[in-house]
């Protein structure tokens, strides 16, 4: 482990270098193209161009010189390959999209373009953000800077894995049933899912489309908070982008205020009300990540906060509610890919069905196939009600679960994963053992409830653990000044793997 | 539950998907795990729960939104046809349907 990481790395101080002309956005934008010609070891880019980079690099330099201060301009940014791009491929880590280019920009990229920040590449990820290890990419997986034998998480794997590299100082990612969060806590960086409807879906490969939601990922609470601010907001092209007073406020707004109150430090957390679930520290969570999350939740209590035992009394239920819901709505999302109008299409074929049906099983990998088998099944004649309308009968007791506890305290608290990174190889030929790992996760999806993964230590292979924090829909402020108060306090989020920046 | 060649080549055949033969044997148990994954869902008593599809309807009724019928969307159909496997005249090809 090296030391600490000197605060330059922090998209604050960064602006600011950028800002008072220390750095131009030019200079950073190739320093950063070097810095990840560096390390394609890590397999974390599937497509990069600089000229593109460069040109949107100038144009931040031309807004800086004309006087703009948005506190993002000429920031270098990742997008997860589940983002379409002008210019850039999208393959969504599949070879059905191999060669694939959008002809339009997902609004998370336009919004990012808009902010100033300059788009420096495409990041691997699960095969249509499928898988909870990013072995499922077509493309390979992507390796964990901690570890290079060790998986990374998924499916926004590339986009934690740079992070955590020092590569970039932000990343987009999507999180279907955990795929923002766990990754993070895999590579010891911070991240957050917001409020299902925050953040435009448009121009997000869909998988779960009742699910899928896009977030930032970063070294802190606090850079979260001014990405996150920058990708949400309404937007008409998603008809589950929520338009509603809460959605109108500015969350950097929000979260500024929360931090300007000026309490003793040792009772910054008083008021706050964390709820514990017992059945998020019950049997199959190794012993160390169990003691680093109570360890943080000591540090929360230390500083004047209120512990609640809490319940959660459908966990293990979330895990077959989303394995049957989010198939089901995958294989109708991924019906449109039949090898007509984009996508890989078979050479050899005798009729139309035929051309379909081989392209679909050359263009898809294994798992995504098992998921859209069992999506077909869960919604076919017969199984419909016992199946998909039993999922969503218990998804709507999970969430109500998750309101009860919420009435209690004020954030839920505990292990994002019940282990820190495997090795490569270690499950990929067993999908249900894959599917269990992603116990405490699933529910909050489920819910739509925005969850954050926040680093609070290591293991005894010096491997990340992550600490979750849940809130309640539109609490993200709340939940990332919470997290941001905590990195006052601690410098877990500072530490970086061997080798990076 | 189990899944046997028949029902897996039914469901493959409607998800459009060409498996080959030596997957099949394969497939089937790892599908038959996932079916025993979610098999648990059927020991839950759900009488008189709705269903939840959209997950803010559990604080709220979610209203449809609705937006004015107009063309909102540009003409991107060069930088679309770019990326059709084969297309002529403007037109997308595929195999002749009609005998």
């Amino acid at each position: 482990m090296s030391a600490p990481d000197p605060p330059a790395r922090s998209l604050t101080a960064l602006s600011k270098q950028l800002q008072s002309r220390q750095v131009s956005a030019t200079a950073l934008a190739e320093q950063t193209l070097q810095r990840i010609a560096e390390q394609v070891s890590l397999n974390a880019f599937l497509h990069i161009d600089a000229d593109l980079t460069l040109a949107e690099a100038r144009a931040a330099d031309a807004r800086i010189a004309a006087g703009d201060p948005s506190p993002l301009l000429g920031i270098p940014v990742a997008h997860k390959d589940i983002f379409v791009t002008r210019g850039w491929r999208t393959t969504a880590g599949s070879k059905m999209l191999a060669n694939y280019v959008s002809p339009f920009d997902a609004a998370v990229v336009e919004k990012m373009r808009a902010a100033g920040m300059v788009c420096v590449g495409k990041l691997n990820c699960d095969e249509f953000a499928m898988g909870s290890s990013n072995e499922n990419s077509a493309f390979g997986a992507v390796r964990n800077p901690w570890d290079s034998g060790r998986i990374p998480g998924g499916s926004s794997g590339g986009s934690a894995a740079v992070v955590a590299a020092g590569l970039v100082p932000a990343s987009t990612g999507t999180d279907t049933g955990g795929s923002l969060r766990q990754p993070a806590a895999m590579c010891g960086i911070t991240a957050i899912k917001p409020t299902y409807g925050r953040v435009s879906r448009y121009g997000m490969v869909a998988f779960a489309s009742s699910l899928d939601q896009a977030g930032p990922m970063a070294r802190s609470a606090e850079d979260c908070a001014y990405l996150l601010d920058a990708m949400a907001g309404y937007d008409r092209r998603d008809s589950t982008s929520l338009d509603s007073p809460e959605t109108k406020q500015s969350i950097l707004n929000a979260f500024q205020t929360k931090n300007a109150s000026k309490r003793p430090q040792d009772k910054v957390f008083v008021g706050l009300r964390i709820g514990l679930p017992a059945e998020f520290f019950a049997a199959g969570l190794t012993k160390d990540v169990a003691a680093r999350v109570v360890e943080a939740v000591e540090v929360f209590k230390q500083h004047g906060a209120t512990i609640v035992d809490i319940s959660l009394p459908r966990t293990e239920l979330a895990i077959p509610a989303y394995y049957v819901i989010a198939p089901a709505e995958a294989s109708s999302n991924l019906s449109r890919f039949d090898g007509v109008r984009y996508g890989h299409r078979a050479s050899e074929y005798q009729d139309l069905n035929d051309m379909i049906a081989k392209s679909r099983a050359e263009g898809f990998g294994r798992e995504v196939q098992r998921r859209i088998l069992t999506g077909t099944y869960v919604l076919s004649h017969g199984y419909y009600d016992a199946y998909y309308l039993q999922a969503q009968r218990v998804r709507r007791l999970i969430a109500q679960d998750f309101q009860d506890a919420l009435k209690q305290c004020d954030v839920i608290m505990g292990p994002v994963a019940p282990t820190t990174a495997w090795k490569i190889g270690e499950k990929s030929n067993d999908p249900v053992a894959m599917y269990l790992q992603d116990i405490f996760t699933l529910g909050v999806s489920l819910a739509g409830l925005p969850g954050m993964s926040v680093p609070c230590g290591f293991d005894s292979l010096n491997l990340p653990v992550g600490l979750q924090i849940i809130g309640n829909y539109f609490a993200e402020a709340e939940m990332l000044s919470v997290a941001h108060q905590y990195q006052q306090l601690t410098d877990w989020h500072l530490h970086t793997p061997t080798g990076a920046p | 539950m189990s899944f046997d060649p028949v029902t897996l080549l039914r469901i493959a055949n409607l998800a459009r998907i060409d498996l080959p033969a030596e997957h099949l044997s394969e497939l089937g148990d790892e599908m038959a795990a996932i079916l025993s994954l979610i098999d648990q869902l059927q020991a839950v008593d759900t009488s008189r729960i709705v269903p939840l599809s959209h997950p803010l309807s559990v604080i709220g009724e979610m209203a449809l939104p609705l937006r004015a019928d107009a063309v909102t969307a540009e003409n991107l159909r060069e930088a679309s046809f770019a990326n059709a496997p084969q297309t002529e005249n403007g037109l997308f090809l595929v195999p002749k349907v009609i005998a």
